[in-house]
């Protein structure tokens, strides 16, 4: 979708995207020593900001809208919530239980998604993600409409209490720190630059000797655990999973939260779930006003800025975000 | 026979019928999707929005348009809802066309689906801003209250109404894009727009007039679905994601495939519903899955 040459940085010097990187991330980790911006918040930023990643890894860099992401987002957040609740893990391990999940559920759509093309691809997501919210509804442990209510946070390795905010705000800063270098790493590395071939010219690609389709599925794959992560994530740090993670509006939510932020910029999605979550805090108590908003924002988005908030940065500035 | 499977032959019919509308607004929906795809290769996600707007608009003009006038005793009766509502909804797509839908049509085709569910959303938040999410009732119209009595089976006239309709409808929209000369210029318009412009054909107006026959033909099961589901501003976002796994199974690849795929599914879920109930809503994504395995474009797709 996303027709400019990305270049990395090949000089010894640091780019401009490690200084900025490195700066937002200090800025960040200080964030908890000053009054203006609620920790809460922040979290909740950083669980989606990982979800939209997780998304522009697939359509930003594989070309691939996955138009279902919420069932890997849904799915994790249940699983975790069930196992910190439950079976009283730790933390960190009750991520990856979610993690494993959602990659495994990845797999399986992916293989049956990448089958097909384009618009198909979309809607064929869009409705195996659908068998999950059914599910989810059906399946005892997930409480139905309840939903899983007061999860533990746990305590990190057994040491430290995750229960105050101001530790589980590290807790997460540090989940989204790794997941952002995980990105960052897939991206930059020969395997992102096949999957980039492959979003350019697909046939190509294919000429040139790539199994495709598997290249796919990988990406998918990763994606998908990636989602996990953001979900699992949010089931402790809103201490809830719920229907409304599994839900096809929230796939929705992802994707235009990578578009706003930018499509094919790694600190785009970011700042679309900061834009999004912000919006949604103060239209929260407003009736239809929050999905009226968030429509409109696609529509502007699709019609008139569609290199999205960081995308335009860059442009203008000419560096790569 | 219906002894041997435990289920009573009244059940079993009924469940058919049940099955059998809810197959008719299938077709009727991925028929329009089918039509639009075919010509603007956009999958129109604001498709089930239209839907509800359709009904909507019917039950306003039944209940509220009169006392907004200041004339309470104002009705708009069923039978011209079934024609307005669709023209106003066939208006209104045809304004989103114009303005803005039609900028999209060199983008990537990912574009015009984005844009599409960007408008079903503000759609949706509008009603359910303005009426809630509470369903509101629609009487069946008196003409068409009542119902047959066979053998011990009561088999209401207004689904029979809505049965017959869909697939009237159906057939109708079948013959003028499959046998008709302006059907062909349709057809031809999907194949090769510029060679059919070159011939003198004015296409952007063919464009147009597609999308907004393909939208009314949404807003016209909304009226039929009026009296028979609750209406509701969420009733579109429900239905939807059936109707698009519905396309999926069916492939797009034609008018009359979209047809019976939509009548068939609604038939399958309906008899999944009286031998394993809990597996109904579920059933439609099941089959979907195992088509896509064994043939990935779809029952009537062509591999593209």
């Amino acid at each position: 979708m996303n027709t400019t040459t990305v270049t990395t940085a090949t000089s010894n010097s640091m780019s401009t995207f490690t200084k900025l990187s490195i700066v937002i991330f200090v800025l960040l980790a200080l964030l908890p020593f000053q009054n203006f911006v609620y920790d809460l918040f922040m979290m909740k930023v950083f669980c989606f900001a990982i979800f939209a990643a997780a998304l522009n890894l697939l359509l930003g860099y594989a070309g691939l809208l996955s138009f279902g992401h919420a069932a890997f987002f849904g799915s994790a957040s249940y699983v975790t919530a069930h196992a910190m609740k439950e079976w009283g893990v730790t933390p960190e391990i009750g991520l990856f239980i979610g993690v494993i999940c959602s990659t495994a559920l990845g797999y399986v759509f992916g293989y049956l998604a990448i089958r097909r093309q384009g618009i198909y691809f979309a809607m064929i997501t869009l409705a195996l993600a659908q068998i999950i919210y059914f599910l989810a509804t059906q399946v005892p442990f997930t409480n139905g409409e309840d939903g899983i209510q007061g999860v533990p946070r746990g305590e990190f390795l057994g040491l430290i209490d995750l229960s105050p905010s101001s530790h589980m705000y590290w807790f997460s800063l540090g989940v989204f720190a790794l997941a952002f270098l995980l990105v960052m790493r897939v991206v930059r590395s020969p395997f992102g630059q096949v999957l980039k071939s492959i979003r350019e010219n697909e046939p190509r690609a294919i000429s040139l000797g790539y199994d495709v389709d598997r290249y796919k599925l990988m990406a998918f794959t990763i994606s998908a655990g990636l989602a996990g992560l953001g979900g699992g994530l949010k089931a402790l740090v809103l201490q809830l999973a719920s229907l409304t993670d599994v839900a096809w509006q929230m796939s929705g939510e992802a994707v235009l939260m990578t578009i706003l932020g930018g499509i094919g910029t790694l600190w785009g999605p970011i700042a679309g779930a900061a834009v999004i979550i912000n919006l949604q805090n103060y239209l929260a108590n407003l009736g239809g006003w929050s999905t009226i908003a968030t429509g409109a924002i696609f529509v502007v988005c699709v019609l008139a800025f569609r290199r999205g908030i960081v995308g335009e940065i860059a442009h203008r500035l000419k560096i790569q975000l | 026979m219906f002894e041997l499977l435990g289920v009573s032959p009244q059940a079993f019919t009924a469940q058919m019928l049940i099955g059998l509308i809810n197959g008719s607004f299938y077709a009727l929906l991925s028929l329009g999707l089918a039509v639009i795809f075919g010509l603007l290769n956009v999958i129109n996600f604001t498709h089930g929005a239209l839907y509800m707007l359709g009904a909507m608009l019917t039950w306003i003009g039944l209940t509220q348009l009169g006392y907004w006038i200041g004339m309470p005793e104002l009705e708009v009766p069923y039978l011209v809802a079934l024609f307005l509502a669709p023209l106003i909804v066939g208006a209104f797509s045809i304004v989103v066309e114009k303005t803005m839908l039609k900028r999209l049509y060199h983008l990537d085709h990912l574009y015009g689906l984005l844009l599409t569910f960007g408008i079903a959303l503000v759609l949706e938040g509008l009603f359910r801003h303005w009426f809630g999410v509470l369903g509101n009732s629609y009487p069946v119209p008196d003409m068409l209250r009542g119902g047959l009595r066979v053998n011990g089976l009561f088999l209401p006239y207004y689904r029979l109404w809505v049965v017959g309709v869909a697939l009237l409808v159906c057939f109708a929209t079948w013959y003028f894009i499959e046998r008709t000369k302006l059907g062909s210029l349709l057809r031809a318009g999907t194949e090769n727009p510029r060679l059919l412009q070159a011939l003198g054909v004015n296409v952007p107006l063919i464009i147009t007039l597609t999308y907004g026959a393909g939208c009314a033909l949404a807003a016209f099961a909304g009226v039929l679905a009026a009296p028979i589901y609750q209406v509701t501003a969420v009733m579109g976002s429900e239905l939807i994601i059936v109707v698009f796994a519905v396309v999926v199974i069916g492939g797009m690849g034609s008018i009359a495939g979209s047809i019976l795929t939509g009548l068939g599914l609604g038939i399958v879920e309906g008899l999944t519903k009286v031998f394993y109930p809990e597996a109904s809503s579920v059933s439609i994504f099941v089959i979907m899955i195992i088509v896509l395995l064994l043939k990935p474009a779809g029952l009537f797709g062509k591999v593209r």
